[in-house]
C-alpha cells in the first residue's frame, strides 16, 4: 500500500501523538491505579468514577470541557498562558485530549494486575531485608509490568483512534492536529477522497491490530508469571 | 533464654496468640490446625502487628506493646519458611536464594548441606514440592537470620520428600546453630525435631 506524503506525515503525526499521549499518561495511570489498587481512603469510589468517566462521557463533552479548561482564559490555559504555551489548535492538545480519553483503559488494566500481585510475596521479600522501595522494585513492579505494559498498549491504541475530543479541542488542522480518524474524516468529505479513506483506514486498522495482539500478548504473560508459586 | 513470645491478636471474635518462652534450639508449636500457629508466626515475624504482648528473642526486643516497640520485618532478621514456598515465580532459583543475602559466599555450602546445588539455575515453576522447600530453607538461611520459622515445612509432601525435608532441617538444627520455631500440627515431627514443644 502505498501513501502520498501528505499520508505518511499523517500517520507520522498519530504515532507521535499517540506515542506522546501514552508515555505522559502512563505514570498518571499507574499512579491512578496504584492508589485504586492498594489505597484506603476516604472518595476511592469517586476517584474512580472520576477515571472511568471519559470511557463513557460523549468524547465531544469531553473535548468541551478540555476547551473550556484549557481556553485563554480557562484555569488550566491560564496557567500555561504564564509560560507562553498555547496547547490551542497545536499537536500538544491533541496529545492532551488523546492522552485524556486513553486514561480509563490504562488505568484498568494497570489495577487489574497489581491486585492480581500475590501480597504474600511481598511479606516474604520483607521477611528477607526488603523495604519498602525494594519491595516495590523487585517484586511487585515485576510481577504486574506485563500487565502494566499491557494496558499502556491499549491506551496507545485508544489515543490513535481518538476522534470527538480532539476535533472539539484542537479542531482538525491539517499537519498539526490531524490524525488518521480526522483526516478519514475530512477525506470521506471530498467527493474524490475515496481512495485515501481506504489507504489511511487500512493503515489504521493494522495499527490498531498490531497493538491489541501486542496487548494480548503481554496479559497472557502477566498471567502465566503470577500462576506459578 | 531464645525465644520469649507472648503476643496476642483478635481476629473475628476470637483471641489468636500464644505465650511461651524456651531455651532450646528449636522449639515446636504443636497444636491442631485452626488454631493460630501461622498467625503467632507471622507476630513474630513481624508481617502482623500484635494488638497486645511482647516478642524477645536472644534478649533483643523486637516487639512490645507496652513500650511502643515495634521492629519492622525487614529489620528483625528473621528466616521465614512459609507453609506455601512463596518462591519468586520471576526469578531463577539462584536469585532467589540471593535474594536476602549480602553475597553469595555462602551459597555454595547451603545449596550443597540441601541437596539443591543442581537446581540453581531453574525457574520456581519447575520445581517439586520437596525441591521447592528445599529452595526455600536455603533463601531463609542465606538472608543470615537471628533465628528460623518454619511453618509446617514438611505438609503436603509425600514420604519421601518429607525425610528429604526433615533431614535438612535437622542439619540446620545441628550445624548452622540457628534457633528454630517451628510450626507443626504432626506429632511425630515434632517429637523428632523439637527440643521443646509447646502446645496451642
Amino acid at each position: 500500500m502505498l501513501l502520498s506524503p501528505e499520508e505518511w506525515g499523517i500517520v507520522r503525526l498519530s504515532l507521535l501523538v499517540g506515542g506522546t499521549a501514552t508515555l505522559a499518561t502512563l505514570p498518571v495511570a499507574f499512579a491512578l491505579a496504584w492508589a485504586l489498587a492498594r489505597g484506603r481512603f476516604p472518595g476511592k469510589v469517586v476517584l474512580d468514577g472520576v477515571a472511568m468517566l471519559p470511557l463513557v462521557v460523549p468524547p465531544v463533552v469531553t473535548g468541551w470541557l478540555l476547551l473550556l479548561a484549557f481556553a485563554p482564559n480557562g484555569p488550566l490555559g491560564r496557567v500555561l498562558a504564564l509560560a507562553g504555551v498555547s496547547v490551542l489548535f497545536r499537536w500538544t492538545g491533541a496529545v492532551i485530549a488523546a492522552g485524556v480519553m486513553g486514561l480509563p483503559l490504562m488505568v484498568r488494566a494497570m489495577r487489574l494486575s497489581i491486585e492480581a500481585v500475590d501480597r504474600r510475596l511481598e511479606g516474604a521479600a520483607q521477611s528477607l531485608g526488603a523495604g519498602r522501595w525494594r519491595v516495590f522494585w523487585t517484586i511487585t513492579l515485576p510481577l504486574s509490568l506485563p500487565g502494566v505494559l499491557a494496558g499502556a498498549v491499549l491506551g496507545f491504541a485508544r489515543s490513535i483512534g481518538e476522534f470527538g475530543a480532539t476535533i472539539t479541542f484542537v479542531s482538525n488542522v491539517p499537519g498539526e492536529t490531524e490524525t488518521l480518524p480526522l483526516a478519514i474524516y475530512s477525506a470521506l468529505q471530498r467527493p474524490d477522497g475515496d481512495a485515501a479513506v481506504w489507504r489511511l483506514a487500512g493503515v489504521s486498522v493494522a495499527i490498531s491490530l498490531v497493538a491489541l495482539i501486542a496487548s494480548e500478548a503481554l496479559a497472557r504473560r502477566a498471567g502465566r508469571g503470577l500462576h506459578d508459586l | 533464654m531464645i525465644f520469649d513470645v507472648d503476643v496476642w491478636a483478635r481476629l473475628g471474635d476470637s483471641d489468636i496468640g500464644a505465650t511461651f518462652t524456651s531455651a532450646s534450639p528449636a522449639t515446636m508449636l504443636f497444636g491442631p490446625s485452626g488454631v493460630g500457629k501461622s498467625t503467632v508466626l507471622d507476630m513474630v515475624a513481624g508481617l502482623r502487628r500484635p494488638e497486645r504482648g511482647h516478642v524477645r528473642i536472644r534478649g533483643s526486643t523486637l516487639f512490645d506493646s507496652s513500650s511502643g516497640v515495634n521492629v519492622p520485618a525487614e529489620r528483625r532478621r528473621a528466616g521465614y519458611v512459609f507453609q506455601e514456598p512463596r518462591l519468586f515465580p520471576h526469578r531463577r532459583v539462584r536469585a532467589n536464594l540471593l535474594y536476602g543475602a549480602a553475597d553469595d559466599h555462602a551459597l555454595a555450602p547451603t545449596a550443597a548441606m540441601l541437596d539443591i546445588a543442581h537446581l540453581l539455575d531453574r525457574w520456581p515453576r519447575t520445581l517439586s514440592g520437596g525441591e521447592a522447600r528445599r529452595v526455600a530453607i536455603g533463601r531463609a538461611l542465606l538472608a543470615d537470620p537471628a533465628f528460623l520459622l518454619l511453618d509446617e515445612p514438611l505438609s503436603s509432601l509425600d514420604r519421601g520428600r518429607r525425610e528429604e525435608v526433615m533431614r535438612a532441617i535437622e542439619r540446620v538444627r545441628d550445624e548452622a546453630g540457628v534457633p528454630i520455631l517451628m510450626v507443626t500440627h504432626d506429632p511425630e515431627e515434632a517429637e523428632r525435631l523439637g527440643s521443646a514443644i509447646v502446645r496451642l
